[in-house]
């Protein structure tokens, strides 16, 4: 299934400048950093998640604690799939209770991931706050879910996808819309 | 790669790359079981018949706790109180399951081969749950985790496994686990439980009677349960295998001094295992326990899954689709 670039939205400074802005609104709507935790969705939820603490850390020595999740388990397209996706691990060495939780992913599309993400959080405990963080808000909501923290709101047609590479994952920073089918990488559910 | 079994029945068939896809996709079902909340509702809606034609409490128990916390329905079968009792054919209990459309069957059966026979005839996905003394797949799984947590490789380990080999298919399970990583597996016990035929379950076994011989530079020590009605046939009093094979510390000291103790229970303490082994830091039988729910969970994930899922999704550490 060929997939075709259509434009690049960020290079790779204007991505770089998007997640410190997004790390600075972050401390600014936070106040102070106490109690505060990112959670990255996997998978590029959780490079942003340490770009972000790394920002965050750089700019107020605060140490905001990260911890990264596989909403697989918690998916509401299960039954619909064609076979039952590959699970990752979670791993959030710290306890969810009381905190301000803020989850991050890439992109919010249709809002189901971060559904999924919170139900996966109840799970794990009660935290006091939970907020969303995304790179880029592509709209298409499905869901009475919004973002407290968006890097770019870019509109989009529903045959349209965002495709975000970060150099932990992608060897590169850039962010680019694109047309036709979904890459196969993408994901089944939601984005 | 990916899991592309419809079934489980054995390890034997499964290869190394399949065994390491099964392990790694167990370590979130772990994770699951330290959760403050552990159920989810990943198979709400599945139900998940659990056909057990031979008593068993523990690893019914294993599966029915792995399908709750998933969120399926199980359907429970003891032969004991069934029409199994009333001379149903096994074919027509297991036609009679299907009937009540359940998604996944898990069958132990004193039988050998009757979850292949089952699996041959049913449209469902069978899970082997112990049949006679053939297989025991899912506990050569997380005996094959909870190793590869304790000592951080599965690979040319020196494995030890005392007891009635020659009656036991959780031995077998294991040998064919860990002989595809190049373990170097050692069978222990009186001669009548560890034939010359054992050898030729997989390369690299060794038979080896006399158990401090057996145990020297061990990584793995695995104590079988003796089943006191084995002793009969021909008769070896129990105060003599305790003399020749009760694993006490000061055998156990003659293995690594990191070497892991397992046991898949029940155990019989003052029998195959002193009990200060059995307390000891090296025991890891609380954990093969806990291990065993977290690889059951993952098993009937993966085969409820409907489809294979072929090739895409590749290795275990590639991207997930979620």
């Amino acid at each position: 299934m060929p997939t075709r670039e259509k434009a690049q939205l960020l290079n790779a400074a204007e991505t770089g400048r998007t997640i410190e802005r997004l790390a600075h609104e972050i401390v600014e709507k936070t106040g102070g950093q106490h109690g505060v935790a990112l959670i990255g969705i996997r998978r590029r939820g959780v490079p942003l998640a340490q770009r972000l603490a790394r920002t965050i850390r750089a700019s107020t020595g605060a140490e905001v604690p990260i911890g990264m999740l596989d909403i697989t388990l918690y998916r509401d397209d299960l039954s619909l799939v064609a076979a039952h996706p590959i699970v990752q691990s979670s791993d959030i060495p710290f306890s969810v209770d009381d905190r301000d939780v803020i989850l991050v992913d890439d992109v919010l599309y249709t809002g189901r991931t971060a559904r999924a993400a919170i139900n996966a959080l109840f799970d794990l405990g009660r935290p006091r706050r939970i907020q969303l963080c995304a790179l880029v808000d592509r709209g298409h909501r499905e869901l009475p879910i919004a973002a407290d923290y968006a890097g770019r709101r870019i509109e989009t047609r529903a045959d349209e996808t965002i495709e975000v590479r970060l150099s932990e994952v992608d060897g590169e920073d850039r962010v680019m819309l694109v047309t036709g089918e979904p890459a196969p990488a993408a994901r089944a559910g939601d984005t | 790669m990916s899991f592309t079994f419809r079934h489980l029945l054995g390890t034997e068939a499964l290869s190394r790359e399949e065994i390491l896809f099964l392990l790694d996709q167990s370590r979130a079902f772990q994770e699951i079981q330290r959760h403050p909340l552990k159920k989810l509702a990943t198979l709400r809606g599945k139900s998940v018949v659990l056909a057990f034609f031979e008593t068993s409490t523990r690893t019914r128990i294993s599966f029915g706790t792995a399908a709750a916390r998933l969120g399926a329905d199980t359907m429970n079968l003891q032969a004991e109180s069934s029409s199994v009792a009333k001379g149903e054919s096994l074919v027509d209990t297991a036609r009679t399951l299907e009937a009540m459309k359940p998604d996944v069957i898990v069958i132990r059966h004193a039988a050998s081969g009757a979850p292949h026979f089952v699996a041959e005839r049913l449209g469902i996905p069978v899970i082997n749950a112990g049949d006679g003394l053939h297989e025991h797949p899912s506990q050569g799984l997380l005996d094959a985790l909870t190793i590869r947590d304790r000592l951080g490789r599965l690979e040319d380990l020196n494995v030890t496994i005392v007891g009635d080999i020659r009656h036991s298919r959780v031995a077998r399970s294991n040998i064919h686990v860990l002989s595809k990583f190049g373990c170097r597996i050692t069978l222990c016990g009186p001669a009548m439980w560890i034939p010359p035929e054992m050898t030729q379950l997989a390369p690299g076994i060794r038979l080896e009677p006399a158990l401090a011989c057996a145990l020297r530079g061990a990584h793995v020590v695995m104590v079988l349960r003796v089943q006191t009605e084995r002793l009969l046939e021909p008769a070896l009093p129990p105060d003599e295998y305790i003399r020749l094979y009760q694993l006490t510390p000061e055998r156990l000291a003659l293995a690594r001094p990191d070497a892991a103790l397992m046991h898949p229970g029940p155990m019989i303490r003052g029998l195959e295992i002193d009990p200060a082994v059995a307390d000891s830091p090296q025991s890891c039988v609380l954990e093969q326990v806990t291990n065993g729910v977290a690889v059951r969970m993952a098993l009937l994930y993966l085969l409820t899954g409907g489809a294979p899922s072929g090739t895409e999704g590749a290795r275990p550490a590639a991207p997930a689709a979620g």
